[in-house]
């Protein structure tokens, strides 16, 4: 039993690692885009930036996700493919846009907190913007958000079993599931156990990273 | 030679008006030592040299071009300021090193990507034998390998030094190059820049090391509030200064 269960959640934690793998892929970059959004001159942009990270830390996760799904459909725009696939869509949007707004806060924190020196020295040495950016600035920024980073994103691993809500067959909702169908109430129990593991290697993994950039201070 | 030529330069920050009308020219070889109190200007000045502030007024010129002037903003183009700057190097008062890189990284950085970009045909192999050339020249050859937070404020201000060196800049500036520093490393630092004179290099100095300003300067300027009060050789200036701003100002260091 308890390896059937096992194997039954084991499906369940694909999925989860799908969608936490997928969001970090789009939100990764759009929160950099939508923090250089909050820091541009050009005030219509930074407004509508700002409007944006309003309101997706201002409303649920779960209200997205919801929306995100359903909404499109009562308007009357099929935009999302049928079934499974449609619904995991419909999450990795939601999600993806949901923590780029979080990760363009820590990334605006990240680049203001680099001296201004910095990018001086690089405009008198005669480099570009994007040179001063992608050469001086980023990595100085990488290592300062590193630990804002890592909580944001132990967050993203548990949030995703909000995706139940429109019945993405996700870890949670496996787990849930025996209940239904077994009267088993342990296999949910039993989900911590596989969340505390996936959490506990990316605690390793962000460990070693920020050693890594410990050469530089 | 006349190398620089700066003409009725003004500044403001809001209403506050932090240089006006300067006006000063330097010839091939010669170093001008800027000094006055905190909040004269001085370090304005350097930095509108250094197209770090856009002056309101007044031109620049270098080697018979003119790179500023503020009433054409055809002079202003992002683009070429990238170019014109690179007559000027500059030294901060902090360094500003760039932590995540090494010693002989923070020099070649800029050169390197010159290279790459605008294929100047320049080897990197060069760009990083001169490099180490410029650090051996400072005293660091058995430095460069390491990162800026290894480094005591003496040797990072002489990785600045060779980093600013690095582009061959037409006038390096220096603002306030020691000031950062504890009095028993300031030495080592007035020493290269010493050597940089005698080498007959044209730099531009703000500091408050008097001494300093009299030994290795050729032309001395005493700025006061936004304004240049008195200029001439260091005897003129530290032997017989004619305003009494001036001699008010020196007598607190002579004390």
């Amino acid at each position: 039993m308890l390896w059937n269960v096992t194997t039954t959640l084991l499906g369940g934690l694909a999925t989860t690692v799908e969608i936490f793998f997928l969001t970090l892929l789009f939100a990764l970059p759009l929160g950099l885009i939508i923090a250089f959004g909050t820091m541009t001159k050009f005030t219509p942009v930074r407004w509508l930036c700002n409007a944006l990270v309003w309101v997706v830390r201002g409303t649920p996760l779960m209200l997205q996700l919801i929306g995100f799904f359903y909404i499109p459909g009562i308007l009357g725009l099929h935009i999302w493919p049928g079934g499974d696939p449609g619904r995991m869509m419909a999450t990795v949007v939601a999600f993806s846009l949901n923590y780029a707004c979080y990760f363009s806060v820590i990334y605006r924190g990240g680049i203001q907190g680099v001296p201004v020196g910095q990018r001086e020295a690089g405009e008198v040495l005669g480099m570009t913007k994007s040179q001063i950016f992608f050469k001086i600035t980023l990595m100085q920024m990488i290592k300062r958000i590193v630990p804002p980073m890592s909580n944001e994103i132990i967050t993203l691993v548990k949030d995703t079993s909000l995706a139940r809500i429109i019945a993405v067959y996700e870890l949670t909702f496996t787990g849930f599931s025996f209940m239904k169908s077994a009267g088993l109430v342990w296999p949910l129990f039993y989900t911590g156990v596989f969340y505390l593991l996936f959490v506990g290697i990316l605690t390793i993994f962000f460990n070693y990273l920020e050693r890594k950039l410990d050469y530089f201070r | 030679m006349t190398v620089l030529e700066a003409k009725h330069i003004e500044k403001h920050f809001g209403s506050v008006r932090v240089l006006e009308d300067i006006s000063f020219s330097l010839e091939e070889g010669q170093v001008l030592a800027i000094i006055g109190s905190s909040g004269s200007g001085k370090t304005t000045l350097l930095r509108c040299l250094n197209f770090l502030e856009t002056p309101d007024q007044g031109t620049i010129t270098v080697k018979d071009e003119l790179l500023f002037d503020a009433a054409d903003p055809a002079t202003q183009r992002e683009s070429e300021i990238r170019r014109k700057r690179l007559h000027f190097g500059l030294v901060f008062q902090d360094f500003n090193l760039f932590p995540q890189y090494t010693a002989l990284q923070n020099v070649t950085l800029a050169r390197e990507l010159m290279a790459k970009n605008e294929k100047t045909g320049e080897s990197l192999e060069d760009i990083r034998a001169e490099g180490k050339e410029l650090l051996a020249m400072m005293g660091l050859k058995d430095r460069m390998s390491n990162y800026p937070h290894q480094l005591s404020g003496g040797q990072k201000q002489r990785v600045a030094i060779a980093r600013a060196l690095a582009m061959k800049p037409s006038i390096l500036c220096f603002d306030e190059p020691t000031s950062a520093l504890d009095p028993e490393l300031t030495g080592e630092v007035l020493k290269v820049i010493r050597s940089l004179a005698d080498q007959d290099r044209t730099m531009i100095i703000v500091t408050h090391e008097m001494e300093f300003a009299r030994d290795v300067a050729d032309k001395v300027m005493f700025m006061d509030g936004g304004v240049v009060v008195e200029e001439g050789t260091p005897a003129e200036v530290f032997g017989n200064p004619k305003h009494p701003r001036t001699r008010q100002f020196l007598d607190k260091f002579s004390g």
